[in-house]
C-alpha cells in the first residue's frame, strides 16, 4: 500500500480505479508558413469556434455550477476576444511567420507570465484561465480534442492538473473523485468540485505519476490522501466508512424538498447561516427553506475603509434574488470582541466580549449604522430580507435601532427609492437579559433568532474562545434550555416567530427538545440542513 | 472630453469578471476610453490590458472618455463602477 498526502478540497470517500486523463500537451511544434494571411484566417476560426463552445459550456454550467461560478466562461469568451490577444498572436504569425498553433502557444505563455508575476494571488490564480482558453484554440487548430478515458465503469480520474472548463464538464456519474498533481485550494477547479459534491484532493506533486494508471485506488477528499492499492484491514475500513456516508446520503436525499414539520404539526423552516454571497450554491443545494443568519461582517472585515452603500446594496440583493423569496434575515454588523477592522479605530478593551461591539458600536456610530440600512432596505425590493440586530440587552436599544429603520425608510421614500415597507425586523436573542425580558422585547419585533454560542458564553460566565474552561461551557446547560424556552413561548404569545441560529440548532441531541419547545425555525451551516430534515421528517 | 475619478472599494481590487462586464461595457462605446492609475494608462476596451494594471482596493483610478458619445459612456461606466467596485 502506498499513501499520497496533498490537500483535500471537496469532501467524500471514493474507490474505484485510477485512470490518467491523456491529452498533448498544448506545446505545439514551430512550423514556418508561406502565407500568414490564410494562417489568421484558419486561427481565427478556430478562435470563433472555442468562443462558440465557451457559450454553450456557459450555458450548461449555469445549472450544475450557478451563475456566479458559470460567469468564469464568459470571461473566457472575452479573453479570446481581446484585441491584445489576438493582435500578439497575428503579429507572431505575420513577423515571424509562424503557424497559428504555435503562435497562439507563444500568446498564452507570455500573458500567462504577467499574471503569474503579479503580487495578489487572485491575479495570479487568473494564468490558468489565460492557459485553459488558449488550450482550447490549440486543440481546435490540430483537430485533436480531450477525451475523457473510455469504458463503462465510473473510475477516479488523475491528471496533472484539471482547467476549469474540464471540471464543470465532468460527468458526475461517471467520474468517482478526481485527483491532480498540481492545483490549489482556491482555484475555480477545487470549488467547482466542492460545488458539484465531487470528492478531490489537489497537489500531490510527483508521487502522483503514471505508473499508478489502472491501479485501486482510494480518495478521501477530506484528509486529502489517496490510498494506492490499500491493504485488505486499511481496504474495509474505507469501504465501511465510504458505505455508511453514501448510506446516509441516500437515506438524508429521501427528505430532500419535504417541509419539515415538528410532532405536533408546526411548520419547522430549515435555514442556512452563511458569511457572503459566496455561499449561496451551498445553500441552494443543500435544499435550505431560508437563510436564517447572513453574517454582514465580510463587507467590514480584511479591508481598509467602511464598505459603500452601494456595495453592501449589491450583496445583499444578490442573496435575495438568489433565494427567490425565501426569507433571507441579514444580521446587521456585529463587529467588535474576537472581530476587529482597523478602521473602525475600536479602543482596546479589557474585556472585549463585555465591551463595545455590534448594536452597541451601531447605536454610537448611526451614520455607519444608517449606509447598511439603507443598503438593506434599497435590497428588500429584490426579495424577502429580514433585518436583524445583534447583542440587544434592553427594550431601549431595540426602540433606537427601530428609529433609525425609521428614518432611513422616510429618506428612501422621499428620494423615491423602492423598499418593502413590511420589511420584518427582528433581534438577536444572545444576551440573558434579552432572554429574560423577551416578553416585553417580544412586541416590538417581528422575529427572533437565538444566538446560543453567545447565550451559553453569558450565561455561564464562560469563554468559548478560553481552552481552560470548556469544560465549564456545557452547550446543553439546563439554564440555557431554560432560557431558549422562555423566548420561544414568550414571542409566541405575542405572535411573532422564534428560531435558533447558533451552533445548537445543528445539534441532533436537542432536535426532539428544540420540536417540542415550539422553535419555528433552526438555522445552520447549509451542510447540516439534509440531516436536520430527516431527523424531523422520519419518525 | 470626459473624466471622473474613483478609489476602489473591493478587497479584491478590480478583479476579473466585474473587470470583464466593465470592458465590455466600454467596447459598446463609440469614444475612446482608457483607464489610468498614475503613470499607467490602459485601453479600458482591452481586457488583459485592464487586468494587467493590477489595480487594487484604495487605489484611485482615472477614467476618460472622448468621442461622439463621451457624455453618456462617462455616465454609465462611472454608475457602473461605483456599484461593483
Amino acid at each position: 500500500m502506498t499513501v499520497l498526502r496533498g490537500e483535500g478540497v471537496s469532501s467524500g470517500i471514493a474507490s474505484g480505479k485510477l485512470i490518467f486523463l491523456r491529452r498533448d500537451a498544448p506545446s505545439p511544434v514551430r512550423r514556418e508558413i508561406n502565407d500568414p494571411e490564410t494562417e489568421i484566417s484558419r486561427f481565427n476560426e478556430a478562435r470563433n469556434e472555442a468562443i462558440r463552445q465557451l457559450s454553450k459550456l456557459y450555458a450548461e454550467s449555469r445549472a450544475v455550477l450557478g451563475d456566479e461560478h458559470a460567469l468564469l466562461f464568459e470571461i473566457h469568451k472575452m479573453m479570446l476576444d481581446d484585441l491584445d490577444y489576438r493582435e500578439s498572436v497575428e503579429g507572431l504569425i505575420r513577423s515571424e511567420r509562424v503557424n497559428a498553433e504555435y503562435a497562439v502557444a507563444q500568446t498564452a505563455s507570455q500573458f500567462a507570465d504577467m499574471f503569474r508575476q503579479m503580487d495578489d494571488l487572485y491575479m495570479r490564480e487568473r494564468s490558468a484561465d489565460v492557459l485553459d482558453v488558449s488550450a482550447r484554440v490549440v486543440r481546435l487548430l490540430a483537430g485533436e480534442e480531450v477525451s475523457m478515458p473510455k469504458g463503462s465503469e465510473p473510475f477516479i480520474l488523475a491528471a496533472d492538473d484539471l482547467a476549469p472548463s474540464e471540471t464543470a464538464r465532468l460527468d458526475r456519474g461517471r467520474i468517482l473523485a478526481f485527483v491532480t498533481m498540481r492545483g490549489s485550494k482556491n482555484s475555480h477547479t477545487a470549488i467547482f468540485a466542492r460545488t458539484m459534491g465531487i470528492p478531490a484532493v489537489v497537489e500531490l506533486g510527483n508521487s502522483l505519476n503514471e505508473s499508478l494508471d489502472g491501479k485501486s485506488v482510494f480518495v478521501d477528499g477530506e484528509a486529502g490522501t489517496v490510498y494506492i492499492e490499500p491493504d485488505p484491514k486499511t481496504e474495509s475500513e474505507l469501504r465501511s466508512r465510504a458505505h455508511a456516508a453514501e448510506e446516509r446520503r441516500r437515506y438524508f436525499e429521501r427528505f430532500r424538498g419535504l417541509d419539515a414539520y415538528s410532532p405536533s404539526g408546526r411548520r419547522v423552516l430549515l435555514g442556512a447561516n452563511i458569511g457572503s454571497p459566496q455561499d449561496l450554491n451551498l445553500v441552494l443545494a443543500a435544499g435550505a427553506d431560508a437563510i436564517g443568519l447572513f453574517r454582514s461582517e465580510f463587507l467590514y472585515l480584511g479591508r481598509d475603509a467602511y464598505p459603500s452603500e452601494d456595495e453592501q446594496f449589491d450583496a445583499y440583493r444578490k442573496a435575495a434574488e438568489a433565494m427567490a423569496g425565501r426569507t433571507v434575515v441579514i444580521r446587521t454588523l456585529d463587529i467588535g470582541a474576537d472581530k476587529q477592522a482597523k478602521y473602525f479605530e475600536l479602543p482596546q478593551e479589557e474585556n472585549p466580549a463585555l465591551g463595545m461591539r455590534a448594536i452597541r458600536i451601531c447605536l454610537t456610530r448611526p451614520e455607519v449604522f444608517k449606509t447598511q440600512l439603507r443598503a438593506l432596505y434599497r435590497a428588500s425590493a429584490y426579495g424577502n430580507i429580514a433585518i436583524m440586530f445583534p447583542m440587544i440587552a434592553s427594550v431601549e436599544e431595540v426602540r433606537r435601532a427601530k428609529e433609525y429603520c425609521a428614518q432611513v425608510c422616510s429618506e428612501l421614500k422621499s428620494e423615491g427609492i423602492a423598499f418593502n415597507s413590511e420589511t420584518q425586523v427582528g433581534i438577536m436573542i444572545e444576551t440573558p437579559a434579552a432572554a429574560i425580558i423577551s416578553d416585553i422585547l417580544a412586541p416590538e419585533v417581528d422575529f427572533f433568532s437565538i444566538g446560543t454560542n453567545d447565550l451559553t458564553q453569558y450565561t455561564l460566565a464562560a469563554d468559548r474562545q478560553n481552552e481552560a474552561v470548556q469544560p465549564f461551557c456545557d452547550v446543553h446547560h439546563e439554564a440555557v434550555l431554560r432560557l431558549i424556552r422562555m423566548t420561544v413561548e414568550n414571542a409566541h404569545k405575542s405572535g411573532i416567530w422564534a428560531g435558533i441560529c447558533g451552533e445548537l440548532a445543528a445539534d441532533t441531541a436537542l432536535t426532539d427538545t428544540f420540536m417540542e419547545i415550539g422553535v419555528d425555525e433552526l438555522s445552520m451551516p447549509p451542510g447540516n440542513i439534509p440531516e436536520i430534515r430527516a431527523k424531523i421528517l422520519d419518525r | 472630453m470626459k473624466t471622473f475619478e474613483y478609489t476602489i472599494k473591493d478587497p479584491n481590487g478590480l478583479h476579473a469578471r466585474p473587470a470583464g462586464l466593465l470592458v465590455q461595457m466600454a467596447q459598446k462605446s463609440a469614444s475612446t476610453v482608457k483607464i489610468a492609475r498614475g503613470e499607467k494608462t490602459a485601453d479600458l476596451k482591452r481586457l488583459f490590458a485592464v487586468m494587467g494594471m493590477n489595480i487594487k482596493q484604495g487605489e484611485t483610478v482615472t477614467v476618460s472618455v472622448d468621442g461622439a458619445d463621451e457624455e453618456e459612456t462617462a455616465k454609465a461606466l462611472n454608475e457602473f463602477i461605483k456599484s461593483n467596485f
